[in-house]
């Protein structure tokens, strides 16, 4: 029996990005929060310490810092011909858990998303026409455009201190920096990062091709930084330990070091950790929330009332929590009817190993999580791709992220896996070797899309969310057509040899590819089509908000940290301003 | 290998109860390399049997916690294989995979403590990854029984340890195609744990074991757990980057 707890105006489930800046911007407020969090408080002192956080087993492998899928997981079946079996381990994507969520492992990499990703049906229909649309294909715009967000996109940076180049000021395009960015109204708060030999050479390879290199926005800081908040940042050791790992600097953006720690100095918040919410309570009429559900560490059940409820877990837990307690339709594929779990979207890869010979020194171990050089000249709305046979696009970049040898070992196709010609040729291209890498877009279909599964329970007897999904003809092209541009970047470098990486066949759980989850509670100006009106908050229970990339009704070329954060902090404007006038902020 | 290595790996061995003679541990790491005669010793102690006490003890660290004694014999000629000893680096067995595959089996990742085992359970397809209901120590224990069980019945009837180290080549390889016999579990879910494992032990920081005297990172230049370049990253931009790696250890 759940021991109900004295009622908060507004309560928060999850404390990353997301949860962290609602948390600090809502307090302004002056109204009662409690925001829980499922996992463990941590700090930058003692639990990133170098050198212990510098220690690839525990963190890469064993994903000391992720989700923990004997507690909750999700069950996966490529298409709805098969019967879905869980994720028993992590593999193709890492959620976060504890204070900071995935926002403590991440890379850094802080992108504003293109124009054409906000509106790709708008935009997509103009240039070519209805027809232009493949069958299944459920291509939707936010009803947020990138203008709206600009000033989001704006704060967030300067949250962060990401460095970088503009390519796009007011309109007037920057060679250097990213010409096919949308408009932004002023520079990067900090300086690009110190580029390696492999982004040199990508560079001067993109430009001979014609292309447009820039070097990639990055939340790793480029020298010391202190934030319009007052945070003091550390400057980055290029030590390349950013992806899955926390940073010893506070070098690298992370909530659990700036806004959180704000948040939790005001005395009209609360933060709970170790409290795993189970559902969100509605009322009789389904129209409105009323309490959270949640464990404590030692499993003992409390409801906590809430005057509003702001779902900013990892955008696959929203969705399961809005499964869970009924806010929403969840939708059918077969119809094609109801909003929750529509258009979950994931990211494609593809690209080219590049070797050379022994005298080409990459030293790839020094490096960062978002340090690169990227072209923008085939992602999502840059080009003509309609011609090329694809709506999408993708970023490529060659990444220069670290070389810890447990999971950068790059040989040659046609190597064996082990024995002593495996080891001859790991010593030989260790150190020799860079990736062109694409990071594609994906598009919403009808067939892709997440419910609860029927067979199999978590730990604490729910339905496990069951993730439907796979590749369509459209983004294999895509990610081919890319990888043939990653092949000519990497023979244009002058390498040995140019290994092809083409479009996967099938999507698979197992290998690690991105945790670039999106949708499944999609933003929309359409309530049979989305699950959020443009301001965040759901259609059908005014007083729930949902953020994170399960807002995305598609998926993009650049990683989505950018616009979760300045979608957060543009759902805390929406909010206060529904504090002020309780109901929904678009009509239904 | 120095002859100080050489003497701390046979005390390891009496200090586990075993000796090369007695169950025929031959690697290409370690001296010495069995006859035919002394691989076919019987594989078994008999009931009852107490080693002999070490004249020297063994350190803790290299104490096998997991694997019975046959079982770490086993392990030990399998990482041999992987990642033999030769003129490019170190192998497997110097490095010390064994005893890291080992104490991680013997810890929380053996047991499975952060995977979902909840049935039921049913064979998937590829994308979906693995699906047997057993935590990786149990996979070990299944799949050495399984893998010794088809040796013996294929191969005169030897163990895995016990075949010469070209033929334990050609087993693996067969293991690794999914072409041994096994009985009970996919040969190839015992294959992708093994050498995952022993990638992660031969590459790991040595605070777990492996990658003794961080000899593997001297090998392909991997400065290890030390990460300060922010003064080096343009200095040595196309140049070679020499230093001496260290470990978590080292630093501390």
């Amino acid at each position: 029996m759940a021991t109900k707890l004295k009622a908060a105006d507004i309560v928060i489930v999850g404390l990353g990005w997301t949860g962290g800046i609602l948390a600090k911007e809502l307090a302004e407020t002056g109204l009662s929060i409690v925001v829980l969090e499922r996992g463990k408080p941590r700090d930058t002192n003692p639990d990133f310490a170098y050198p212990h956080v510098h220690d690839e087993l525990k963190y890469a492998q064993r994903h000391e810092l992720m989700q923990d899928v004997s507690r909750e997981t999700l069950t996966f079946r490529n298409n709805s011909n098969e019967t879905a079996l869980p994720m028993r381990q992590l593999g193709s994507f890492l959620p976060g858990e504890g204070v900071g969520g995935a926002g403590v492992h991440w890379n850094g990499v802080t992108w504003r998303w293109l124009p054409w990703d906000h509106e790709p049906e708008k935009m997509t229909i103009a240039r070519y026409g209805k027809s232009a649309l493949p069958e299944g294909m459920q291509l939707q715009d936010w009803g947020v455009s990138y203008d709206e967000l600009e000033p989001y996109y704006d704060k967030f940076e300067y949250l962060c201190g990401v460095g970088g180049k503009a390519g796009n000021l007011g309109g007037k395009k920057i060679d250097g920096g990213n010409v096919f960015e949308g408009a932004r109204k002023r520079d990067y708060p900090n300086p690009p990062m110190i580029q390696t030999h492999a982004g040199d050479l990508f560079e001067k390879a993109a430009r001979s091709l014609g292309y447009h290199p820039f070097p990639g926005p990055s939340a790793n800081m480029t020298q010391s930084y202190i934030n319009p908040d007052g945070v003091a940042f550390g400057s980055c050791h290029y030590c390349g330990y950013c992806e899955r790992f926390g940073c010893e600097m506070n070098a690298k953006a992370s909530a659990h070091f700036t806004v959180i720690p704000l948040a939790a100095a005001k005395k009209n918040v609360e933060i709970r950790t170790d409290s795993r919410v189970m559902k969100v309570n509605l009322d009789s009429s389904n129209k409105r929330a009323e309490s959270v559900t949640y464990l404590d560490a030692a499993g003992r059940e409390f409801e906590q009332p809430g005057g509003m409820v702001i779902l900013a877990a990892y955008a696959l837990s929203n969705v399961h929590l809005m499964l869970l307690s009924g806010i929403g339709k969840p939708y059918n594929p077969t119809t094609g009817t109801g909003v929750v779990g529509r258009n979950y979207a994931y990211q494609i890869g593809s690209g080219a190993n590049v070797f050379f010979d022994e005298k080409t020194w990459m030293n790839p171990f020094m490096g960062a999580g978002a340090l690169a050089m990227n072209i923008d000249d085939f992602n999502t709305g840059s080009f003509d791709h309609l011609k090329e046979g694809f709506i999408g696009g993708g970023g490529i970049s060659t990444p220069s992220a670290g070389g810890r040898p447990i999971g950068f070992r790059p040989v040659p196709p046609g190597t064996p896996g082990w024995g002593t010609d495996w080891k001859r040729a790991v010593v030989r291209h260790y150190n020799h070797t860079l990736a062109v890498v694409n990071q594609g877009s994906v598009m919403g279909y009808r067939q892709n899309y997440l419910d609860l599964d029927p067979t199999y329970r978590d730990r604490y007897g729910r339905p496990l969310m069951r993730m439907t999904f796979d590749y369509q003809q459209n983004e294999q092209k895509q990610a081919n057509y890319l990888a043939d541009i990653c092949v000519n970047i990497g023979n244009a470098m002058g390498a040995e040899r140019v290994a092809r990486r083409g479009a996967p066949q099938r999507y698979s759980i197992v290998p690690y590819q991105s945790t670039h989850n999106t949708g499944g509670a999609v933003l929309g100006t359409d309530p049979t089509r989305s699950a959020l009106n443009p301001f965040s908050q759901t259609w059908d229970v005014s007083n729930v908000f949902v953020t994170g990339a399960c807002s995305f009704p598609q998926n993009a070329g650049k990683n989505p940290t950018g616009p979760v954060g300045a979608l957060a902090l543009r759902a805390a404007d929406s909010i206060k301003r529904y504090l002020k006038n309780p109901g929904p902020l678009a009509p239904v | 290998m120095s002859d100080h290595e050489g003497m701390r790996r046979r005390d390891v061995l009496k200090g586990i109860g075993i000796t090369s003679a007695a169950v025929g541990i031959a690697t290409t790491a370690a001296p010495p390399v069995l006859t035919e005669a002394q691989a076919q010793t019987p594989a078994q102690e008999p009931p009852h049997a107490h080693p002999h006490p070490p004249e020297r003890h063994a350190d803790a660290a290299d104490i096998f916690r997991y694997f019975t004694p046959p079982e770490a014999a086993t392990v030990t000629a399998l990482v041999d294989t992987l990642i033999p000893k030769d003129d490019v680096g170190p192998g497997g067995v110097e490095a010390g995979v064994p005893i890291f595959i080992d104490h991680e089996l013997a810890g929380a990742y053996g047991r499975g403590a952060r995977m979902f085992l909840n049935g039921p359970f049913a064979q998937g397809t590829p994308q979906q990854g693995y699906q047997l209901p057993l935590p990786p120590a149990d996979l070990y224990r299944v799949g050495i029984a399984d893998l010794n069980a088809w040796c013996v019945k294929t191969r005169d009837g030897k163990r895995f340890d016990q075949l010469p180290v070209a033929d334990r080549a050609v087993a693996l390889k067969a293991l690794e195609a999914g072409q041994a016999e096994f009985a009970q579990i996919p040969p190839r879910a015992f294959f992708n744990i093994l050498l995952q494992n022993t990638m992660e032990g031969y590459f790991a920081d040595p605070i777990y074991g492996g990658n003794r005297n961080n000899a593997v990172w001297a090998m392909i230049g991997f400065p290890g757990a030390i990460g300060m370049y922010e003064e080096d990253i343009e200095k040595y931009r196309n140049k070679q980057y020499v230093v001496a790696p260290k470990s978590i250890q080292d630093l501390s």
